[in-house]
């Protein structure tokens, strides 16, 4: 190596050591661990879309409190050991809150790094248990089966009026949380479970499954799993004249599961914590950007990613730095309106779990398109 | 009953595609003594050929399922026999096996930068309705799964047995010294066979995909079931992989409705175990000696 050649690399590193402290002035580090491969892709894709929408709006207008946010977006590949050692990788980097991920089998992995480090996790998991375990740096911008299972159990006893239902659920924690709060509500409204039918993640045919679907003769299938997979079920479904409602919780009837599904996604029912075609114009703007910048109909991940950012500006203003140890305690009981924080869309609130409560809907999938049927109030009302 | 029937087709028509890919294998373990890792990732492929025919040049599904064929054909068959096999079966089988791995891995990971690691919906082959056969519902996209996986064994097995072609395809693959004497052209017969079994994958592509959806990962399940079809069924002969991969299809159907859908991925494993046990040639393989 030439003596010129050297001395410039030697000034190219002195500067990159000078500079450093500078740049983490100037930002905020706020990572997203997510699922960007793997079964999980659409839910990660969605959730990280929506947490780059957000950043760029927010660095456009200024950044958080004059400091511009800086993130990177790791594939957990949909495992847990890998999400578990990208958690480890971004907390050697001192982040002031992490992002993601949304499969709870990952989140119940890596959270207890977070919890041990002290730095506020916002993950877009579902599973009952992540709130219960008495972690207080994990919340969640999306509704815990203990708060959606009881809507959609109102539903199938009062609306449906089914006496019977077969549950077919995926066998991952997300599945098997869901399936033990369903039938738990289920018991306590006096409805019978036809069948109990367990599928696996990244399965591909679901004639089995869809045969003892229809042979329990229930009132009503209610389906719980994945994107793909419930896209896959439904198309087997159609396929074998499955004439038995199809009911489901949020990813059943999510954008993604009616493109992969097409019109065997006609007709499923269900409640949905969050819509991109909710009737709230805070949502139907978010939607009409997020589409433009992003070129496809954003689902309910996409929306969680998307408010998490906008909650931490809001925290991180609230308490008028970036203390990761203020955020936990900002966040017990807090209530943001999107009257005073646009981003947030819709009012919600976090109890001292870290579990969200907001307005919910019921809706069905009618022409390939997401029909919100009602507006359901906030349990706290 | 019915629910058995419905079970019995349905796990038939997905062993039929199962079996179109495990004669793929069997061919060219014939030929040319090429184990083909990559032929899970040979199924991936012709999909999103049909997909990006449709979106890109704007074709309808059944030019661009044609499309996808002839291009399928050309860089699974002709391609991949001229670029990777030609030059790496010199040193022997053991690279080659490891270059089909590092060619599956290319390919999976181009179609996931090429198509996002999303699924994507692919248009089914007719409109979704049932036909009653003994009482039981079935759907007639399984029962043209079925066919059009018979019809190409049958076109196959015509060729491979009723036409001059195919004869020599098979003394190409019995013995190709003498093959050569009896001046037959040994490389073009193998190259035919490459190409046979790129047409092959492509036909189980386009009946798969509206069923497991296309996405980049697909070759990681069809991959594995075909090649313990085509051991179950025995590596050295075709109707021995017919059998496998129809054996397969509906024992995976049978034993998620009556045994255990946790198991049901196991199942095939324990018998590819037995098999290798107790007949180790497979169901209809015939035993191959060695001279020392």
């Amino acid at each position: 190596m030439s003596l010129t050649k050297r001395r410039l690399m030697l000034a190219a590193c002195g500067l990159a050591l000078l500079s450093t402290p500078a740049l983490a002035q100037q930002t905020v580090y706020i990572p997203n661990v997510i699922e960007l491969s793997g079964p999980g892709a659409v839910s990660g894709t969605n959730w990280r879309d929506g947490v780059i929408l957000a950043m760029e709006e927010i660095n456009a207008a200024g950044g958080i409190l004059g400091r511009q946010i800086r993130t990177e977006h790791l594939d957990t590949q949909s495992n847990p050991g890998i999400s578990r050692a990208q958690i480890q990788k971004v907390l050697d980097n001192n982040p002031y809150v992490v992002l993601g991920p949304v499969f709870s089998g990952s989140v119940k992995v890596n959270m207890a790094l977070t919890q041990a480090a002290e730095i506020p996790q916002i993950v877009g998991a579902e599973a009952a248990e992540i709130t219960q375990l008495g972690n207080p740096w994990i919340y969640r911008t999306a509704f815990g089966q203990q708060f959606s299972m009881p809507k959609i159990a109102n539903y199938l006893r009062d609306g449906l009026k089914a006496k019977s239902v077969a549950v077919v659920w995926v066998n991952n924690d997300f599945g098997k949380g869901g399936r033990d709060s369903f039938i738990k509500e289920m018991k306590a409204r006096n409805i019978t479970i036809a069948a109990d039918i367990s599928t696996e993640q990244g399965q591909a045919d679901f004639a089995a499954d869809v045969v003892k679907a229809k042979n329990a003769n229930a009132d009503a299938v209610f389906v719980y799993s994945n994107e793909e997979e419930n896209a896959r079920f439904l198309r087997e479904a159609r396929k074998q004249g499955l004439k038995t409602p199809l009911i489901g919780e949020t990813t059943l009837l999510s954008q993604k599961v009616i493109e992969l599904a097409g019109d065997a996604a006609n007709g499923v029912r269900g409640h949905i914590g969050l819509s991109a075609d909710a009737p709230v114009p805070a949502i139907a703007e978010f939607k009409g950007k997020f589409s433009k910048r992003f070129n496809y109909v954003p689902d309910h991940n996409g929306i969680k990613g998307y408010t998490a950012v906008y909650l931490i500006k809001a925290v991180a203003e609230k308490t008028g730095g970036f203390d990761s140890k203020a955020f936990g305690k900002a966040m017990k009981g807090l209530t943001l309106k999107p009257e005073t924080t646009p981003g947030i869309l819709m009012e919600a609130s976090w109890d001292e779990n870290g579990d969200i409560d907001r307005a919910s809907f019921l809706a069905e999938v009618v022409d390939g398109k997401q029909k919100i049927i009602e507006i359901l109030p906030k349990l706290g009302k | 009953m019915a629910s058995f029937i419905q079970l019995l087709i349905s796990g038939l028509a997905t062993g039929a595609i199962y079996a179109l890919v495990a004669v793929g294998f069997t061919l060219l373990w014939q030929t040319s003594q090429t184990i083909n890792f990559a032929q899970g990732e040979f199924v991936m492929i012709p999909a999103f050929f049909v997909l990006a025919s449709m979106k890109y040049l704007g074709l309808g599904f059944w030019p661009a399922a044609t499309l996808g064929l002839i291009i399928s054909v050309l860089v699974l068959g002709l391609l991949f026999k001229r670029i990777i096999v030609d030059p790496i079966l010199k040193h022997g089988v053991l690279p080659l096996v490891i270059s089909t791995i590092a060619f599956s891995l290319f390919l999976k990971e181009a179609a996931k930068e090429f198509y996002s690691a999303q699924a994507q919906p692919f248009p089914p082959l007719v409109e979704a309705a049932d036909v009653t056969i003994f009482g039981a519902a079935v759907a007639t996209q399984s029962l043209v799964v079925l066919g059009i996986a018979i019809l190409t064994v049958g076109g196959l097995q015509y060729l491979l047995n009723g036409t001059r072609l195919g004869r020599a395809m098979q003394a190409t693959a019995q013995n190709p010294n003498v093959a050569r004497i009896l001046g037959i052209p040994v490389e073009r017969m193998i190259l035919l066979t490459f190409m046979i079994n790129a047409g092959l994958v492509a036909i189980a592509s386009i009946l798969i995909s509206p069923i497991y959806l296309a996405k980049f990962t697909n070759g990681e399940t069809l991959g594995l079931a075909a090649f313990i079809a085509a051991i179950v069924g025995g590596f050295n002969q075709v109707r021995g992989a017919i059998i496998g991969g129809l054996v397969l299809g509906v024992v995976d159907n049978m034993s998620a409705a009556y045994l255990s859908a946790q198991y049901r991925g196991a199942l095939p494993l324990f018998i590819l175990i037995a098999v290798i046990l107790f007949r180790p040639q497979g169901l209809l393989g015939r035993a191959e000696e060695r001279t020392v």
